[in-house]
């Protein structure tokens, strides 16, 4: 042999060794909320899905993270770029409905897969679902469906509902009215990102109303919250876990507690996976994780189980490893219906006081084994 | 009854909080012919300033203060370095040079205070609510809102018509050639002017910061609904502005009230309320364009 066949031979084996190390990787583009009022919740995603990945010590798991503003326009750059340039095989993040719509069918349509850590729109569990699209989070209308099976128990009959207009909005008062079975003293959509809550309040005040379910994430929450405890108003107030997170209790404070919501997590759910996650993210970030954290904890992990098992490259198999959900869920049971959304049981919480730290418990079961409404009209 | 009542309260402290962020605006367009985009991080700056000062001391008064003093400045720190050399460009160049000064804003706040909203709490004796007359309960602070908009638009009022600055604003708004000829300090004027109007967009933002929450990029909203105003009540008006912050005030809360109310009289509720929130959110635009058909110059406007 030459010294220059040498030489091309060696250059030969290093590429092919690089070939080799660059087959296993997975490369995932994460587009979520980090400034403005919903900067808490991708925060939460965020940081419990590199808690995850910190956890697996997987070095073929690469993750790079851009902040969307909360704007569907910056969304679809931002997927665009990490779809073309970045070359991810993976894209996830988005927490609110109305950029997951911009985003998600252009992705899966490109043979991207999409794992969504929050958001669910009814539009896209139907029939729009899509094999690449998975939803570890819920469908958007079921914690709200649980919250309106929870008012029948707790005996309202007379709710005002409110939301905001957008998809995740109408999912949430869509999901509410499924279920509740009393009637409806009124009904508002308000504005996206809308601070102001003052004439929202003079309706509730005038409609006699026997309760108020509202569905305000993030910086809308806070706003309302503070505002309805200062307007003198004192009727029971239930919702979602969204309007009542981690974040929004720790800026409202005292004027939350006791107040029933829904989720398919808590802290204190009692399972091995959940007391692991609960520990580590308190070491690691210093604060409780919300539900959102507990979602993105759950993707990585579900995105993890499939890495696993097959070969990002072979599509079908993927797909197929994805669909197994064959991870320790923190929320315990877990498992996809045929539309990629899960089926899991969604609980009751109230809020409460543990030091000087507001959080809430699990008091009941509100629905079991929920899956989407919109399982049937998915064609897959 | 009732409720028509509580929304006219509610009409009126949007439009003075309004009319705090479109006085400056229409002084500065009047007096110096600029249009100043950053207005709206300005508000953003006395928030902040309010929400800082209210953590590290837990005094409200102090706190705005400190908006007053921190957007005061911050208004005259960019008039003296960057707006001053662009009362010659036209208004092309104003608008990129203030839209960047948005960003410098707004990426320097988050440098400093992070993504995650403040929290600007109310004082304990404004909190809670009060019973008006007729059995209205009514929150105490929106209330004060409402009395100390009206108590600083009579201030401006008293300054603009009874004052000898006043005098020399209404001569610049008037013909700026002349006063500047007349030997009156103009470049003075323009600095004093510029960080008047800044004062007010920071009182406003520290005031509504503590019912809603103090963040990035909060001043945004509120600026293109003060340009609302400002042409309503025609450019560099200040009678103008007052007038047309309390129509936009009244109109946007009325509306949201009204519309969904008459389009379920032959719609179903939840299109209805659909459809009349959806256009209720358009009726200050449409209140604006019907404005400008009457009176193109606006309500009070001298130049068309």
């Amino acid at each position: 042999m030459t010294l220059k066949s040498w030489i091309i031979a060696a250059g030969m084996a290093a590429l092919a060794a690089t070939a080799q190390a660059e087959q296993g990787k997975v490369k995932v583009g994460m587009i979520t909320t980090l400034s403005g009022g919903g900067a808490g919740l991708g925060i939460d995603v965020r940081d419990g899905f590199l808690l995850a990945a910190k956890m697996a010590e997987n070095d073929a798991l690469e993750v790079i993270v851009e902040d969307d503003q909360q704007r569907p326009d910056i969304a679809v750059q931002l997927s665009d770029k990490m779809i073309q340039s970045d070359d991810v095989d993976v894209l996830t993040g988005i927490i609110f409905s109305n950029l997951a719509m911009a985003v998600i069918p252009a992705a899966t349509a490109q043979g991207k897969f999409y794992l969504s850590p929050n958001a669910g729109p009814s539009a896209l569990a139907g029939r729009g679902c899509h094999p690449n699209y998975f939803n570890v989070a819920w469908q958007n209308d079921n914690l709200h469906e649980a919250a309106g099976s929870y008012a029948n128990s707790a005996g309202l009959t007379n709710s005002f509902i409110l939301a905001p207009n957008y998809p995740a909005g109408q999912d949430a008062l869509n999901g509410y009215k499924r279920f509740y079975e009393g009637e409806l003293a009124g009904e508002i959509f308000t504005q996206l990102g809308q601070t102001d809550y003052a004439a929202e309040i003079a309706q509730i005040r005038a409609s006699g109303a026997d309760s108020v379910f509202f569905f305000l994430p993030g910086g809308m929450g806070i706003s309302f919250l503070k505002q309805y405890a200062d307007s003198g108003l004192d009727l029971p107030v239930v919702g979602p876990a969204f309007s009542f997170d981690q974040g929004i209790l720790q800026a409202v404070g005292d004027a939350a507690l006791g107040v029933k919501n829904t989720s398919q997590w808590n802290k204190d759910l009692d399972n091995p996976a959940n007391t692991a996650f609960v520990e580590a993210f308190e070491a690691e970030y210093g604060r409780l994780p919300s539900l959102y954290a507990s979602q993105g904890y759950d993707t990585a992990n579900l995105l993890l189980s499939a890495m696993a098992k097959a070969d990002i490259s072979d599509t079908e198999a993927f797909r197929a490893a994805l669909r197994e959900a064959d991870f320790a869920s923190v929320r315990g049971d877990f498992t996809f219906d045929s539309n990629n959304h899960p089926i899991q049981d969604i609980y009751v919480r109230e809020v409460i006081r543990e030091g000087d730290v507001f959080t809430n418990r699990i008091i009941g079961v509100a629905l079991e084994g929920r899956s989407s409404e919109y399982v049937a009209d998915c064609p897959m | 009854m009732l409720l028509l009542i509580e929304q006219v309260l509610n009409g009126l402290q949007y439009g003075v909080m309004l009319f705090l962020m479109a006085a400056g605006l229409t002084l500065v367009f009047g007096v110096m012919g600029l249009i100043n985009l950053a207005h709206g991080s300005l508000y953003m700056v006395g928030a902040f300033a309010a929400a800082a000062v209210a953590g590290a001391t837990g005094s409200f008064l102090l706190a705005l203060a400190a908006a007053l003093a921190a957007a005061a400045a911050a208004g005259a720190i960019v008039e003296l370095t960057v707006i001053r050399r662009l009362y010659d460009r036209d208004h092309l160049d104003q608008v990129l040079a203030t839209f960047a000064l948005i960003l410098i804003f707004s990426e320097g706040t988050r440098y400093f205070f992070g993504s995650f909203p403040l929290y600007l709490d109310i004082p304990a004796y404004l909190s809670g609510p009060v019973t008006l007359p007729g059995g209205i309960l009514y929150p105490t602070y929106r209330l004060a809102l409402i009395g100390v908009g009206l108590l600083v638009s009579l201030g401006l009022y008293l300054l603009i018509a009874r004052t000898r600055l006043g005098v020399r604003i209404r001569a610049g708004a008037q013909d700026r050639e002349m006063i500047a000829a007349l030997g009156v300090d103009i470049s003075k004027l323009y600095t004093l002017v510029f960080a008047l109007g800044a004062a007010l967009a920071g009182l406003a933002g520290a005031l509504v910061g503590a019912i809603q929450s103090v963040q990035v990029g909060m001043g945004e909203p509120v600026l293109i609904v003060a340009f609302v105003v400002i042409v309503i009540g025609g450019i560099g008006s200040v009678k103008g502005a007052f007038v047309g912050a309390l129509m936009v005030g009244l109109t946007d809360r009325l509306g949201g009230l009204f519309l969904p109310a008459i389009f379920r009289l032959f719609m179903d509720g939840s299109a209805a309320q659909a459809t009349g929130s959806a256009l209720a959110s358009m009726l200050i635009y449409i209140l604006m364009a019907g404005v400008l058909i009457w009176r193109p110059q606006g309500l009070y406007g001298a130049r068309a």
